[in-house]
């Protein structure tokens, strides 16, 4: 029987087994939008921005690992969409975002609502499509979920032309997608392996690096059986936070600009440097020409691209986590093998003097709420089980600095690109992916306002979700680095005429609650999440002079942090 | 260093445009792009004239790799390979010029393909640096037109790249 190609498309979806999709109507997808309306097994979230159905549909992948998909309409609502998209590309967050189009005849006219979205998004996905013909409709589409989710996953844009959605064909789904172009790697090569577990078990100062390819590559399993097995220390990047248990004693903090003392001090001293899923970012590398001096390095990596782009590696190992992790385990067990016991004990005897600097201690006998605090607080509150998104600035790296992660896929934040905006929209995608969990989002109050319009999308799903806004009046970020950099010249990181945050939740129908002194912060916490069923928006003020430390300043090495 | 990559690619619309977008948005240089299909129509051929450190380039191979549509590449400067461009040139024919212009396209094996009283075009093959000696051999103020395909290559031998 023949179908329209917006019934193609929402068969198609069910095919895939789709539950969510986030979205926004328009001309061009109105066929799409009412062949929706006559079906029940894909529920369509009405986000009130493109943006936000992006951020949505990519918090929803990370708290999931399933694809997240997207529905926009042709011309402003794909460009709206363009941030969310490039956002899941840096982070490597497998979404498949359709948007609609002008007719196909009507195409490169300048029609109303029309832009060439396959030319704008090229260069911030890993793939994309424009469906000319119907009959090529259910095929694309299942390439499109075939290529976000496999190998180093990314989002795929598909556009759909309105006439194609109208047109008619065969529906057929087909269950395998080949593409002679596009063949991942399945399996770490096995002599790379071997050599590289020679040359972990010869290490004096061993140190793993991990990232988020470890929880993209659903491998924390196997990353925790393995560390304990070598009984390493262990770091994890911004996105790799959950992978390690971050309550271990082999764990030594996040890496990087705001990592810890003895992860930063390891990573510099360290003579085998152990890099899995990870890509040597420069937020992690510092200077790269004073990184890593005295190491070996070995990289694991789905992606031949990551491997030696930014730092020359010794052993490159190119395969999914998983698979090469297991069989790092396996050689273990085989060989009966055993790091070096008395120089594994005079490194940590090392690593432990420099973690007793405790370098993320911060002073707690102010009159004013220190952002730290709120965090540890609500990491006791929510007993640490709680799934936390993020916006981007100061408070990201608290949070990322004094939650601890102990499983994967709880910590969303956007890493790469860093976009302010992303946390409430994320938090809704985490929310309705796992509707009976407690999702925070971690904010501040020039974030927040950036996406601030979704407080609407989660009073019509009833999304509970807590906003713990950290406000000091300041871009806290741009504030502490035109402090240090700028001689406190702070230009336009003072936000004047701050809405009442309280009143702006009420209005949209929401909790809201203001916090102001120290005492106050646990009891609040705990009155908010006592309220199950209503978004609670916490408008915590805090310290406006509150800096981010340890820091490691542009331009300089691992070993040369900014301590308080 | 100068490299010739050869790379078959899906023969898709905008397929040539994410070729081109990699090399403007992670910085590489292009010195000549060629591309026309192949003897397989679904199947597009493209030889990139570039340039780079063997680190730069070998990035250059795996982000090429990378792309969806890109089915294989081979870069020809790691095996013995046979280089080819063909330029046509345009130039004054007059005087005492007009005979010594008809000599030095027959010492270059270039063949004279329009004639006016004025004027000689002339078709020349070769290598990049073949075609640069030959305009450098012209009186520069004679030449009024130069256009070059851009550097085609195969590799010697059994050596080859094919689906």
């Amino acid at each position: 029987m023949e179908l329209t190609g917006a019934e193609i498309f929402v068969r198609c979806l069910e095919k895939q087994g789709v539950k969510h999709v986030f979205g926004y109507p328009g001309g061009a997808v109105l066929p799409i939008y009412d062949a929706f309306d006559q079906q029940d097994s894909v529920e369509h979230i009405l986000v009130r921005h493109e943006q936000a159905a992006t951020h949505a549909a990519d918090g929803y992948a990370r708290a999931t690992g399933r694809p997240g998909v997207v529905l926009v309409t042709s011309g402003p609502g794909a460009t709206n969409a363009v941030t969310g998209i490039a956002t899941a590309y840096m982070d490597s967050i497998p979404l498949v975002v359709f948007a609609g189009q002008v007719p196909t005849a009507l195409i490169g006219n300048d029609a109303f609502q029309e832009v060439d979205n396959v030319g704008i998004t090229r260069p911030c996905v890993k793939h994309n499509f424009l469906v000319k013909d119907v009959k090529d409709l259910a095929m694309t589409i299942r390439k499109a979920f075939y290529v976000a989710t496999t190998g180093r996953p990314g989002p795929v844009v598909v556009d759909i032309p309105k006439d194609v959605s109208t047109l008619k064909a065969e529906f057929h789904y087909p269950k395998h997608v080949k593409m002679r172009s596009y063949n991942p790697v399945s399996k770490g090569h096995p002599r790379q392996i071997r050599k590289a577990m020679e040359l972990m078990l010869s290490a004096k100062r061993p140190m793993l690096y991990t990232g988020g390819g470890v929880i993209l590559g659903n491998a924390s399993k196997q990353l925790v059986e393995l560390t304990k097995a070598l009984g390493f220390p262990i770091t994890n990047t911004l996105m790799g936070l959950g992978a390690y248990p971050a309550t271990d004693r082999q764990f030594v903090g996040m890496l990087g600009m705001h990592g810890t003392y003895e992860a930063n001090m390891a990573m510099h001293n360290c003579d085998v440097l152990i890099a899995i899923g990870a890509r040597f970012d420069d937020r992690v590398t510092g200077n790269i020409e004073k990184f890593c001096p005295t190491a070996k390095i070995i990289h694991v990596d789905i992606d031949p691209a990551s491997i030696s782009k930014n730092v020359v590696v010794d052993v490159p190992i190119v395969g999914p986590v998983d698979q090469v992790l297991k069989a790092m385990i396996a050689h273990l067990k085989e060989n009966k093998a055993k790091p070096d016991a008395a120089a594994l004990k005079a490194w940590w005897k090392q690593i432990e003097e420099w973690r007793a600097m405790d370098c993320l201690k911060y002073s707690t006998d102010s009159e004013q709420i220190k952002p730290q605090a709120v965090v540890e607080t609500l990491y006791k509150v929510t007993k640490g089980n709680a799934y936390i998104s993020s916006d981007v600035g100061q408070h990201q790296m608290f949070a990322a600095q004094f939650y601890k992660f102990d499983k994967p896929n709880r910590w969303i934040n956007s890493g790469g690109l860093g976009t302010m905006g992303f946390g409430l929209p994320a938090a809704m995608g985490v929310q309705i992916a796992h509707p009976r969990s407690t999702v925070a989002c971690i904010t501040g109050e020039g974030s927040i306002q950036m996406c601030i319009q979704e407080l609407s999308t989660c009073l019509q799903y009833n999304l509970p979700i807590k906003i713990i806004n950290l406000n000091n009046g300041f871009l806290g970020m741009v504030r502490q680095w035109q402090e240090f950099f700028y001689q406190g010249r702070y230009a336009m990181s003072y936000m004047e005429s701050l809405p009442d945050f309280v009143k702006l939740a009420e209005a949209y129908g929401h909790v809201g609650m203001q916090i102001s002194r120290p005492e106050d912060v646990e009891s609040a916490l705990k009155e908010a999440m006592k309220i199950k069923d209503r978004l609670v928006f916490m408008d915590f003020l805090i310290d406006p002079n509150e800096n981010v430390y340890p820091m490691i300043p542009a331009g300089a090495g691992q070993n040369e942090m900014i301590l308080v | 260093m100068r490299h010739i990559i050869s790379i078959l690619m899906e023969n898709e619309a905008g397929a040539l445009s994410r070729v081109a977008g990699l090399f403007s948005a992670r910085g590489y240089n292009i010195e000549s792009l060629t591309v026309a299909p192949t003897e397989d129509p679904s199947l597009s051929r493209m030889t990139l004239v570039t340039t780079g450190t063997d680190q730069i380039i070998e990035q250059i191979t795996k982000q090429l790799n990378k792309l969806i549509d890109v089915v294989k590449l081979m870069d020809m400067c790691e095996g013995e390979h046979i280089e080819r461009e063909m330029m046509l040139i345009k130039v004054r024919a007059v005087g005492e010029g007009r005979e010594e212009i008809k000599r030095m396209a027959d010492i270059f094996r270039g063949r004279i393909i329009d004639v006016t009283d004025a004027l000689y075009t002339i078709e020349v093959t070769g290598t990049s640096s073949k075609l640069d000696a030959f305009i450098e051999a012209i009186n520069t103020g004679d030449i009024i037109e130069v256009v070059r395909s851009g550097v085609t290559g195969i590799a010697r031998g059994e050596r080859a790249l094919h689906v």
